[in-house]
């Protein structure tokens, strides 16, 4: 009796409230790909400089907090907000050069788990330095984004998710147009493929290194600017590059169609979890259930969803 | 002059086999060991043995447990925070449950439960690789410490949460919980990392240890020359787990007092992790050093302003010292990749030499 009645709570009745209240299921699922697309944003920052620089940046989710706090920093100093914007993108183009000048450049051909570290160390710096400059209390962050909700037949959807939604559709639009049609994005994609055939026929791999951090940078800024109008902009904000990292494994570290459709399955994924197997154990299982996800597709595809083969030779 | 081998000849294999096999290095050894058991309790104050040389050696033993997965068996790991985590709350669950049992012996077996957990979230390390692992060994980070925070009956269904480190004795001793006094933890600490410093030195030498390396330099290679893989990194997975288990227990154990699951956070695996790189993948040495750097340069830090006579406001001071904390590790990293141990190996090589480097 008891094992019937645990198996019915665990695979039976969250089934049933799926299926018999399907408008509650909608919002679940809408609600999940928009916070997907969120993780999305700040995988995609990952992704970009992984492909270009085989860098396994830890310290995206720094970028995003110190790209956010500048913003903030500067509109709190008086800075109309488009102005406030364009000296953001200025401090993180001039950290990208800074992060070249006196780091990867001496770190070139060492081993990818000293980069590694070196982007961690990288990370303890920016939210020091950031949190230095603009102080350590939690800023809100208003950029007078609509922020109402409103129905679409009898589903509730939020203006700001949408919005959200919106933004990173165009962001991820315009960087595939970026990588596929300009002289600057064909040597990204030449260097990412193989660094020193890129070098061979001329292309400056330090520039290209700059302008993909800039790149990561306003990537950032973008995913700082979505979650600091959402829930502040604070040190926690760090974190979710902690909550990114699934999301690219399941993705595949090489894929910026990977990262978007990763951080869609893991928002679903997530959520639905959360609101029906949740109480089951206790709740706040999201901290980990995303990486269980990712760790299970792993199991039957080790490269990700869109990650490159890896072939093995002895 | 000072360190050669001159004239040390070997008339037994064992001789030839032993862990140093030169005198100097014997000496030397011995007299760390002689001078960390007999002079630092007599003349280290309870501060410093409190926030220094307890830690120290207690973070050693973790790195030397994740060395050993890392550094030998190249499997890259990000879990060890939740490794710990499982030797602490375990040996808190046995030592509550059964309190006749001698604490070492409990230390021992919450390090097997550890090691068990370890094996388990060893198992994707056959197909998944590099950063992927990395990345997944995160999922047992998580789950673990979720699992600590959630499940009552691991923190005895407490109204805090926390574990707190009951007093045991053993010969007549009391050497945990609130009552004990710091020489002692400290003397107790030292036997332990040094014994298991010993097994992991040999560990590494051993049929056990080559077959580790081999499979780092080369999965396919190693498979092809008759290792099994899969078993060979669980095992890796199971011993790393077994240290850093260990090293978990006797943070709460012999050096907090009490803790919750916050003492285990991704912080610390971070930190275990810059231990191994900053001393030296693959050395055993390394992770000592590493452990002293990693746990020594916060306090210097914290204390550096005090002794030039600077003062400022708190926060300021607590931002500097994240910022220059990150930036050294930068530097470190760019001036020595491959850690403190090489710079140890490459002073030896120097003393060989000297005083005629010609």
């Amino acid at each position: 009796m008891e094992i019937i009645n645990f198996l019915n709570l665990v695979f039976v009745a969250p089934i049933e409230d799926m299926v018999f209240y399907p408008i509650f299921f909608t919002e679940v699922v809408i609600s999940g790909l928009l916070t997907g697309i969120m993780y999305s944003l700040v995988a995609l920052g990952f992704v970009l400089i992984f492909k270009a620089s085989g860098v396994f940046n830890f310290a995206q989710g720094a970028m995003v907090l110190f790209a956010a706090l500048n913003l903030v920093g500067f509109i709190e100093q008086g800075f109309p907000i488009w102005l406030a914007l364009v000296l953001a993108i200025v401090v993180m183009i001039i950290l990208a050069f800074l992060i070249e000048r006196f780091m990867l450049r001496y770190l070139i051909n060492q081993e990818d788990i000293i980069l590694f570290m070196a982007t961690i160390g990288l990370t303890f710096f920016l939210q020091g330095f950031g949190e230095m400059l603009w102080g350590s209390n939690v800023k809100p962050l208003d950029l007078g984004i609509p922020n109402q909700s409103f129905e679409v037949g009898g589903v509730l959807l939020n203006e700001f998710d949408l919005f959200a939604a919106g933004s990173g559709a165009i962001l991820v639009g315009v960087l595939a147009v970026f990588f596929h049609y300009t002289r600057i994005g064909r040597a990204l994609r030449a260097v990412a493929d193989d660094h020193q055939a890129a070098m061979a026929v001329g292309i400056p791999l330090k520039t290209i290194w700059i302008i993909v951090w800039s790149v990561a940078g306003f990537v950032g800024l973008v995913a700082g600017i979505m979650w600091g109008a959402k829930s502040g902009v604070q040190f926690s904000l760090s974190l979710i590059a902690l909550k990114a990292l699934p999301v690219l494994i399941l993705g595949g570290f090489t894929s910026v169609p990977g990262a978007i459709v990763g951080g869609l399955i893991i928002g679903v994924g997530e959520k639905i979890a959360e609101i029906y197997w949740g109480p089951l154990v206790g709740g706040a299982i999201e901290n980990w259930f995303a990486y269980v996800l990712a760790l299970a597709f792993l199991l039957f595809r080790p490269q990700g969803l869109f990650g490159e083969r890896i072939i093995e030779r002895v | 002059m000072l360190y050669r081998e001159t004239g040390q000849f070997k008339i037994s294999y064992a001789a030839d086999q032993s862990v140093f096999p030169i005198s100097q290095d014997r000496w030397f050894v011995s007299v760390v060991i002689a001078v960390a058991f007999f002079v630092v309790p007599v003349l280290a104050s309870e501060y410093l043995l409190q926030a220094v040389m307890i830690p120290l050696l207690i973070f050693s033993l973790a790195a030397i447990g994740l060395n050993l997965l890392v550094g030998y068996a190249g499997q890259l790991s990000l879990g060890t925070g939740g490794f710990m985590a499982v030797g602490a709350y375990m040996t808190y669950k046995l030592t509550t449950a059964f309190p006749d049992i001698n604490i070492i012996i409990v230390f021992l077996l919450a390090g097997l439960i550890a090691a068990f957990v370890g094996l388990i979230f060893g198992i994707p390390s056959l197909r998944i690789k590099g950063f992927y692992l990395a990345v997944a060994t995160l999922a047992s980070q998580f789950f673990l410490l979720w699992m600590f925070n959630k499940v009552a009956w691991f923190y005895n269904y407490n109204s805090s949460g926390t574990i707190t480190a009951p007093p045991r004795e053993m010969f007549g001793v009391i050497i945990t919980g609130p009552m004990a006094s710091a020489e002692i933890r400290y003397l107790v600490t030292l036997c332990i990392v040094i014994i298991f410093a010993f097994i992991a030195k040999n560990l590494v030498r051993g049929r056990l240890g080559r077959s580790w390396m081999a499979v780092r330099d080369m999965d396919i290679a190693a498979e092809i020359i008759g290792i099994r893989p899969f078993q060979t990194k669980l095992i890796a997975f199971a011993v790393s787990s077994f240290y850093c288990g260990l090293s978990g227990a006797m943070m709460v154990f012999l050096w907090l007092g009490s803790a919750e699951t916050e003492a285990f956070s991704i912080n610390e695996s971070f930190n275990v992790l810059f231990m191994i790189i900053i001393g030296g993948l693959g050395s055993i040495l390394g992770s000592f050093l590493g452990a002293t750097f990693i746990v020594g340069l916060p306090i210097l830090l914290t204390n550096a302003p005090q002794m030039v006579g600077l003062s400022m406001p708190i926060d300021m001071q607590k931002h500097i010292e994240i910022m220059l904390f990150g930036s050294l590790i930068i530097f470190f990293l760019i001036v020595e990749p491959h850690g403190l141990a090489r710079l140890w190996q490459i002073l030896k090589e120097k003393l060989r030499l000297w005083p005629f480097p010609y």
